[in-house]
């Protein structure tokens, strides 16, 4: 019996039963389908997380300000809140530490901001030129702080576009104009381009003044809240990450790293730590959706111990005519297999088709992956073996004298 | 050639044995239309299923062409099932949503041949059987009983096989069509020297072969040569 026999037998018996098989057939196909649109659905899910963490900036390294804790002081007031990073210790990051492909201190806090009678409550951020390239920000017109502004003191400020919206109305154009932060007068230089929303607060709603300026004319100190350092590329930036740690614990005369009044955060950290509640999010889904691919597999076993009995004879015959069992476990094992195959590819486009639609009706990222492809297909040729398995031997091990004689 | 000597089947169930057959020795001989009769109940069926190769003897020996087959397994016996044996049921036993041709060379698609040339054998034996070609590509359950008959002759054919064993073949059919199938049997023999085995319980079926071989209680009543032997005339149209 060759595989293409097996093929012809195998598609005429189960054209035979159209609807059954059809039927049988749908269990396979939702099931799928589900683990298809499931699968889409998170991995799209844990894509745009991903992505939206890129787009603070790559290959981040973040210093923020540790705990304030006096000596034997039991009152925490919480991560970042301490003042122990100054402008001092950026400068010698540039200085010390190697493979950094820029350094951006920056100094935020929110300040209540008017402008020709309109007012917004936003994040002001006193930084340096450097911060663009650092943070992956844009300029959509005019232009960034530059290290002249910083030197100079200039009272300048660039918009992002939700903070233009905000204080000059949809696309105005506001190169020139003068906004007011805790009363002092700035001079809109330039807006930033649309990041997009994202989980850490909209980086739209924000607007970037010189540092210099914003520690002398908002803040009052030389504290900055926090140090964001670009790495040169990803495979640096553990030893940046080491290097910046070792260089502020000398700085602060710190010898114990658990005691440290700052912390170091890595992005690939953030990301990890990001990527690991969604993928559990997608197990979950995708076991939900299993459990009714494993209903659809036992359907597929019940249709075929059905076929079986319906077709002892035919069995009886087939090994009157010199069939051994090996041939019928193979025919029986191929219909089925057959089954769950039609049934993959079917879910498959249909699972792709509900990932299509929540994308365009729910606005969720979905991403159907060739990983969620080859499981499809694995999967359901495997349920076809193994719930195919036990007909297909009950099928062979019958004995043809009573199977012919079978009513 | 079928070789039996003191072939004995007891089939156990629970703690009783029943014999149903006690010890047959016969030969049948290359070209030979042996009739086997007997009432049921006689072990006719079982004889049968020895002969085929579908189950073998408690005791005895079974030599077909000189091959001992009584002590084969399972997937040995389907060798022999495929290579030296026709069958002919009483209920046709066709597939029911396939085509003519497609019935004919099942028992060439498990013996290996090559797609090309089952069709062709598939034809000859079609035309030995003396099915018009116009009902060659009609599903099977589109045909009449005798036409269904021949496509299982046909099927039993096929293979060329050593014996063919046809299972009380006119079981099923009206007294006319039956007459016509007797007649097609006696054509393959007298024609084509095909060695044939029919078992039965009809006398009148039994006085178409050329020796009628007698069955009572498992063991052989008599063995004769058929001197009133009925000959059909097919004009082969059913």
């Amino acid at each position: 019996m060759t595989i293409s026999d097996l093929l012809k037998e195998t598609y005429s018996s189960l054209i035979v039963n159209k609807v059954r098989s059809g039927l049988t057939t749908l269990g396979i196909v939702i099931g799928i389908g589900s683990v298809i649109a499931m699968i889409s659905i998170g991995q799209g899910a844990q894509g745009s997380i991903e992505s939206r963490i890129q787009s603070i900036g790559s290959n981040l390294i973040l210093v923020m300000p540790g705990a304030q804790r006096g000596p034997g002081a039991q009152v925490s007031t919480g991560r970042g809140s301490a003042q122990t990073l100054t402008q001092a210790d950026a400068d010698a990051v540039v200085q010390g530490v190697t493979m950094v492909k820029a350094v951006a201190p920056e100094i935020s806090r929110r300040y209540q901001v008017t402008a020709k009678g309109k007012n917004t409550n936003t994040q002001v951020v006193g930084t340096v030129a450097a911060y663009p390239s650092v943070r992956n920000v844009e300029v959509d017109s005019g232009s960034f702080i530059t290290d002249e502004n910083v030197r100079s003191l200039a009272r300048v400020a660039v918009l992002g576009p939700t903070a233009r919206d905000d204080l000059f109305g949809q696309d105005a154009f506001v190169i020139g104009q003068i906004i007011r932060i805790n009363k002092v007068d700035f001079k809109v230089v330039g807006v930033t381009k649309i990041k997009g929303g994202s989980g850490f607060g909209s980086q739209d709603d924000m607007i970037f003044v010189p540092l210099s300026t914003a520690q002398r004319f908002l803040a009052g100190d030389t504290y900055v809240t926090a140090i964001s350092i670009a790495a040169e590329d990803p495979n640096s930036m553990a030893q940046v990450q080491a290097q910046v740690m070792n260089l502020l614990l000398d700085r602060h005369h710190i010898s114990n790293p658990q005691l440290a009044d700052f912390s170091v955060l890595n992005q690939a950290d953030i990301v990890a730590a990001a990527s690991s509640v969604t993928s559990i999010f997608t197990i979950l889904l995708s076991a939900i959706a299993g459990i009714s691919l494993l209903v659809g597999g036992i359907g597929i076993m019940n249709m075929m111990l059905t076929t079986v009995t319906e077709r002892t004879r035919e069995i009886g015959l087939r090994k009157a005519v010199g069939a051994k069992k090996r041939d019928i476990s193979i025919q029986f094992l191929a219909e089925s297999v057959m089954l769950t195959f039609v049934g993959g590819l079917v879910g498959f486009l249909f699972g792709w088709m509900i990932a299509w639609g929540v994308t365009q009706f729910a606005g969720i990222a979905t991403k159907v992956s060739l990983f969620s492809v080859v499981l499809a297909f694995g999967v359901s040729a495997a349920i076809g073996v193994i719930f195919g398995y036990y007909p297909a031997r009950r099928a062979a091990s019958l004995n043809p004298i009573e199977a012919l004689r079978y009513e | 050639m079928i070789e039996c000597e003191k072939i004995t089947k007891v089939y156990r169930t629970g703690d009783v044995e029943i014999e149903v057959l006690k010890g047959l020795s016969f030969r049948i001989e290359k070209g030979e239309f042996v009739a086997v009769m007997g009432p049921s109940g006689s072990g006719k069926s079982t004889l049968m299923h020895i002969l085929g190769a579908l189950d073998g003897p408690t005791s005895g020996v079974y030599r077909l062409d000189g091959h001992d087959v009584s002590k084969l397994s399972d997937d040995e016996l389907a060798d022999v099932r495929m290579n030296k044996i026709g069958f002919v049921f009483q209920s046709f036993n066709l597939l029911s949503r396939s085509t003519v041709l497609r019935n004919v060379m099942l028992p060439l698609m498990y013996a290996g041949v090559p797609e090309d040339k089952r069709r062709t054998q598939a034809e000859k034996a079609l035309r030995s059987a003396s099915l018009g070609e116009d009902r060659w590509h009609h599903l099977s359950n589109q045909l009449s009983g005798g036409q269904m008959q021949r496509v299982a002759i046909a099927r039993a054919l096929v293979n060329n096989p050593s014996i063919i064993l046809a299972d009380e073949p006119t079981g099923n059919l009206d007294s006319k069509t039956g007459e016509v199938v007797l007649g097609t049997f006696q054509e393959l023999n007298n024609k084509h020297h095909h060695t044939i085995v029919l078992i039965t319980h009809e006398p009148y079926v039994a006085e178409h072969a050329e020796r009628i071989i007698h069955i009572q209680d498992g063991m052989i009543l008599e063995d004769n040569k058929n001197h009133h032997r009925r000959m059909v005339h097919n004009h082969n149209e059913l």
